[in-house]
């Protein structure tokens, strides 16, 4: 079965309920029961017009929910009629589901869970799993996000930054389950490129497609890390690198540089570079560069040092790292790569023994503890 | 009957092939944490594996400070503080068979691909009281 098809739909059908009258919390938990129904309906008896179908269901539950939250409270049955159709859903009802699930008003893990709920069409089983946490907790999580924005109104212009910004963490925080968030991030930042015309969103997908051409070259079979330099570029994904560069080179040409068009602008540089030598590390620094003055923020400093080392030198690098705040997480991993480069194996090894105390992954941990063992094997 | 495997930064009494990770070569602890993966895939197919989680050395112990003020911190942990590393929870019908797990976990891989003997603490998790008690 489409359940490709099913999680596209998922916003439309949203709209469709509340452009009928129902409000935001009720239609929406109407759709993921329409949705968890189709999945387990579809497979054997799939509908000639599952959009159709997704509204004919959704709908009656709504009805049916609505009633019996009026019945229970005694008061008049008023929505016993079918209602008149109502206009269509358009892509700016979908937009405004965007803005509506990313509201600042939400914590990040509330807006990225009903981000995927309602705009992904995920089922809560599903984002729980992939955040490896019980259902029920997720299922908390979603209703107390739906009750933080119950009273915005859904007609109003949102900020696409706080969207980006959890579509980004979707992509960046990927964790495990049968739904790959990589790939869903990916699709939702697509769909949003089409109802928004904004460089930023392209800038953000772009960052997206590029980093995931290198994903498959990412890890080795045991699941370790793989360094950037020693990733076989052979293994990346051309096709999506070519999508990546198209869509940024289109943003940047309208001038209106932002963060994520100028990290974009780093991962296409790396994309770039046929062998990890030929990286163009000036233009990279270049590009840091610009991202300190669009924001100053601490961790853009601190892989400017990896890239100030590998243009002038790791003690060009040393020196950029100096005025970096040690507190920083990587600063040690950072520093433990500049020493090496700077042919102190010795240091090195004790930054990156120190650095894997200081991981925040297993994979991290284990690759940094690796790059100790292996400094300490060759001083042996 | 739930147990939970208990790892030990420190605190735990010394393994017989104790060494730090970092002195091992890198194929080593590749080989290492490769067996505790095997370990853990084995143990979800007999259907004994729960949960397990690694956890980070860092941290601070934190309480209670009194109304209105901010709770307490106090870190990073004395070099003395017993560390526990991580955890796994088995779901096995015995002592005997979290005894024969803990022993083969403990087996796993280090410095010059010897076992590392390192003790893991074992300790029953408390259950529900039972429905008939006469």
């Amino acid at each position: 079965m489409d359940e490709a098809l099913l999680r596209r739909l998922t916003p439309e059908v949203i709209g469709v309920l509340v452009r009928r009258g129902a409000d935001f919390a009720a239609g929406e938990d109407a759709v993921q029961d329409a949705l968890v129904e189709a999945l387990r309906v579809w497979p054997d008896d799939p509908p000639r017009d599952p959009k159709g179908w997704l509204v004919t269901v959704a709908w009656r539950r709504f009805l049916d929910a609505t009633r019996s939250e009026t019945a229970r409270r005694r008061r008049e049955d008023v929505l016993e009629a079918e209602p008149a159709p109502g206009p269509a859903a358009s892509a700016d009802d979908t937009l405004q589901l965007y803005f509506l699930c990313a509201h600042p008003a939400l914590t990040p893990s509330s807006a990225v869970a009903l981000t995927l709920r309602a705009v992904g069409g995920l089922t809560t089983r599903q984002i729980a799993e992939a955040y490896l946490v019980p259902e029920a907790t997720m299922a908390q999580r979603i209703s107390r996000a739906k009750r933080t924005v119950s009273g915005v109104r859904l007609d109003q212009p949102g900020d696409v930054a706080t969207v980006l910004r959890v579509l980004y963490l979707v992509f960046n925080e990927g964790y495990s389950g049968d739904v790959d968030l990589a790939a869903e991030a990916v699709r939702l930042t697509r769909q949003l490129a089409t109802v928004i015309d904004h460089p930023e969103v392209s800038g953000l997908l772009a960052l997206m497609l590029l980093h995931s051409a290198r994903r498959p070259s990412r890890t080795a079979p045991d699941g370790s890390l793989v360094p950037l330099a020693e990733q076989d570029r052979s293994r990346w994904d051309t096709r999506l690198i070519a999508e990546g560069v198209e869509v940024l080179q289109a943003a940047l040409a309208r001038d209106r540089l932002g963060e994520f068009q100028a990290q974009a602008a780093i991962a296409a540089l790396h994309a770039d570079a046929p062998t990890a030598e030929e990286t163009d590390w000036v233009q990279i620094v270049e590009w840091y560069d610009e991202l300190l003055r669009l924001s100053d923020n601490p961790v853009v400093r601190l892989n400017r040092t990896v890239a100030v080392g590998q243009a002038d030198g790791p003690r060009a690098g040393l020196a950029a790292l100096a005025e970096v705040d040690p507190a920083l997480p990587r600063h040690t991993a950072a520093a433990a790569y500049l020493h090496e480069q700077d042919g102190d194996p010795v240091t090195a090894a004790r930054l990156y023994a120190e650095a894997a105390r200081k991981a925040s992954s297993a994979a991290e941990r284990d690759h940094l503890t690796r790059q100790a063992a292996r400094l300490n094997a060759r001083e042996r | 009957m739930k147990y939970l495997l208990l790892k030990h930064y420190r605190g735990a009494p010394k393994g017989v092939n104790d060494h730090p990770m970092d002195t091992w070569s890198p194929q080593e602890v590749s080989d290492h944490i490769q067996y505790m993966d095997d370990f853990a895939k084995r143990l979800a197919t007999t259907g004994e594996y729960v949960d397990g989680q690694a956890l980070s050395p860092e941290g601070a112990f934190v309480r209670y400070d009194g109304e209105g003020r901010p709770p307490v911190t106090d870190g990073p942990f004395p070099e003395t503080k017993d560390l526990i590393a991580g955890w796994m929870v088995i779901d096995v019908d015995s002592w005997e068979r979290a005894v024969e797990l803990a022993g083969e976990l403990s087996a796993a891989p280090g410095k010059d691909g010897k076992p590392i003997h390192e003790w893991l603490e074992v300790r029953p998790f408390l259950t529900e009281p039972p429905t008939i008690t006469e």
